[in-house]
Formats: structure tokens, sequence, C-alpha cells
């Protein structure tokens, strides 16, 4: 198959406007590793999982206490597929957030804002056969962080991806459209300009659920599924 | 409205960091333990994560892959404590083949996630007792001999050690996978 340049949308390792970046990005080039067959392959969900499996209200991050959660009820949706188009099917898909007041479930997040007992902020879920996954959540909150001068983090969840091979392992954030703190947040900014809506879902008036849920839809792109290359 | 069908090659969603509050979210009672301590040649990989300043990072995620042996899920995944350690507990990885008929020497690949890395970084651990088939590896190969030794854990009483620097003249060496 012919292999086109690698797309710039990757952030850079060293980019100092977002302050951990600074004496945490290697200082000498990377060494190009064509894959081998180790990174062409990786964990299945059946391996990931083991005897746990997804529990079946892993997606609901709304329905994982005795009572519901505050805050805006929304479904987050879309499909994953590799750089070739190809849907990634029965792959893990593992979300993590903040709640609807911009505070975390974390021992370290020092944010003066209410912790939720109904909301932990953690999903997980599988890819079905067309590589869809969809989460019920609620729209976390902005919060401040002490990167500069009066920084506030944009809305976002946290995506982790495992895909079918080392290769494709990714983790990201999802934005909501339209946020008004994207200009002056320098992790939304490290993005490439021209890669930068790929980081942010789209309103999506077709999966909202009337009298009960907003939708927004997030696709996602992972890198080449090696081994389909190869029997291609 | 995104149309999938019509966009064959589509661009790749870009990396973000995994930033300092996955550890109530990714980690797992077991991630750590790729195979139970009974499996035949177990062993503990323990290592500790360095910033620049040789300072510890207690807010990283490490994973380890390997392709085998067989009956292994071959996956491992620890945070960084306060002391910036983290400890996965695996079976000895077997040769694989390498490119143009190659072997690869037994080797584990790893992940690195953290506050500060806005993508992950990607190394590998050898091992120091296979001198001969670590000469002979392809994708050691490709690193500058200097810093071959930065990716060859060190021996210890239930396994190895490999620390890893993310920074610094004492840096290990990172791949670049695309």
């Amino acid at each position: 198959m012919n292999q086109s340049a690698p797309e710039a949308v990757h952030p850079p390792l060293n980019w100092p406007a977002y302050r951990s970046t600074v004496r945490r990005a290697p200082s000498r080039r990377l060494v190009g590793l064509p894959p081998t067959l180790t990174e062409q392959r990786g964990p299945t969900a059946a391996a990931l999982l083991g005897d746990h499996g997804v529990g079946p209200l892993d997606h609901d991050l709304t329905r994982q206490h005795p009572g519901e959660p505050l805050g805006e009820r929304i479904i987050v949706h879309g499909q994953v597929r590799d750089a070739g188009g190809r849907p990634v099917p029965h792959s893990l898909v593992e979300i993590w957030q903040a709640n609807a007041a911009g505070r975390y479930l974390h021992h370290a997040d020092r944010h003066p804002a209410p912790l939720d007992p109904n909301f932990s902020g953690v999903g997980r879920c599988l890819t079905d056969a067309q590589g869809r996954y969809r989460f019920i959540s609620i729209k976390p909150g902005a919060y401040p962080w002490r990167n500069h001068d009066n920084a506030w983090r944009p809305a976002h969840i946290h995506f982790s991806l495992f895909g079918r091979a080392f290769t494709q392992r990714l983790v990201t954030q999802m934005y909501f459209p339209g946020d008004p703190l994207f200009d002056q947040d320098p992790i939304f900014n490290s993005v490439p300009e021209a890669a930068r809506p790929a980081l942010v879902s789209q309103f999506d008036l077709s999966e909202t659920v009337p009298e009960w849920a907003l939708a927004y839809r997030f696709d996602i792109v992972l890198g080449n599924t090696p081994f389909e290359d190869e029997e291609a | 409205m995104r149309t999938p069908a019509a966009s064959p090659r589509p661009l790749l969603t870009p990396s973000q960091t995994v930033g300092p509050f996955f550890g109530f979210a990714l980690p797992w009672p077991d991630g750590p333990h790729v195979v139970e301590a009974d499996y035949p040649g177990a062993f503990w990989l323990r290592g500790r994560v360095l910033d620049g300043a040789g300072e510890p990072v207690v807010d990283a995620l490490i994973e380890s892959w390997q392709v085998g042996p067989a009956d292994c899920r071959g996956f491992g995944r620890c945070p960084t404590d306060g002391q910036g350690r983290y400890a996965i507990r695996t079976a000895p990885p077997e040769p694989v083949p390498g490119p143009d008929g190659s072997t690869q020497a037994p080797h584990l690949a790893l992940s690195v996630f953290a506050r500060g890395l806005l993508h992950r970084l990607v190394t590998r651990v050898y091992f120091p007792d296979q001198a001969e088939a670590n000469a002979a590896d392809p994708v050691l190969a490709l690193v500058d001999e200097k810093l071959r030794d930065t990716l060859v854990a060190t021996r210890t009483d239930d396994g190895y050690e490999f620390d890893i620097r993310l920074q610094g003249d004492d840096e290990t060496v990172f791949f670049d996978l695309a």
C-alpha cells in the first residue's frame, strides 16, 4: 500500500507554553522505528478485560451511583476508524472526566468546587462491529489550573483507545464546540491548527433524546492497522 | 456532518496529554500483573521515572506490551507512586521475528504517559543476560551505540530494573513509530 508522509497532527513534545513539558519532553530526537511484529500487534479486548469484562453500566456514567449526578445529561458517541478508513471493531475505549462543577474525583485536584456523590466520571465500553461507541454522561465543567495567569482548561473528556495494534494506542481529549476557552489553552493549541477541529466534538441533534439528553459526536481516527495493510 | 464513507483517508485524531488526574480512572487492581506469580519464569520489572531535573515523576502511567508467550495477555499497566516508581510482573518475552528474516532479541515495548507529555513516549526494555541476541537485534541496531545501554535493564533479586529518564544527558532512547 502506498504510504503517504505522516500527517502533522500530533503535538510536539517540547511545547513550553504548557509548562509541564519543560522538564519532561525528551531533548534528543526520537529514533524512527518502522513497526515490527511487536508494534503491529496489540492486546485484544479479551486479554485486557479478562474475567471482568465490561460491566452493563460501565458506559453510563449517570447510573453508577444510587442517585443521578447533577449537570447537563449528554450522549457522547462516534465511530473509531483507522487511517485507511476501516472501522476498528471490538476495541476498548476508556473515558474519564471532571464533574459538572469542574472537579475530578482525584486526591490531587484542589479546585474548590464540589464533588458530586453521584458521579465518578469514569467509563468504558467496547466498539461494536462497525467501530461505534456510545457513552451517557454529564457535560464536564471547565476548571482552573496554574499553568499561567488565570488559566482555565476548556471543558473536555479524556479518551484512551487501544485499537488493535500497539501503534494505534491513543490517549486524547474531546472538546465541545465553540468553547470560549480554546484561545488561551496551550494543551489544545499544541496541536497544529489544521488538526485542532478533529479534537472538537460536533453537536448532533439526530442523536439527542427528546425530553432527556443532548448529544455530541466524536469520531476518532487511529493509525493504520499494519497487519490489515499486509493482508490487503 | 462528517460522513465517514466519503473520506477514505481521514486525518488522524491528535494526541493530548493524559494529564494529572487519570489515577482514579485508568489503573486497575491487577493491571501490573501480566501473569500470575506462579507463571513459569515470572519476574518483576521495576523502575523509576525521572524528569530532566532528576526529580521523580509521580504522575506517570507505564504500560508494557509483548507478543507472547501465547497464554499471557501480554499487557501490563502501572501508575508511578509517590517516589516515581512502577512495577510490572510479567513473563520472559520470547524472540520474535524482525524485518527481512531477522530475529529480534527478547524485549518489552513500553508506553509512557504523564502530565507534560503531549504524546506518549515509546521505548523498549532489553535484557542484560541476552547479550548475543541483543548484539544482533535489528531495532537496537537503529540506535546510536553509545545510547543502547539506556534500553537494557539491570538484574535484580526478583527480576529487572529499568529506569526511564525523560530528559537529560542520560536520557532514555525513545522511538517514533510513524
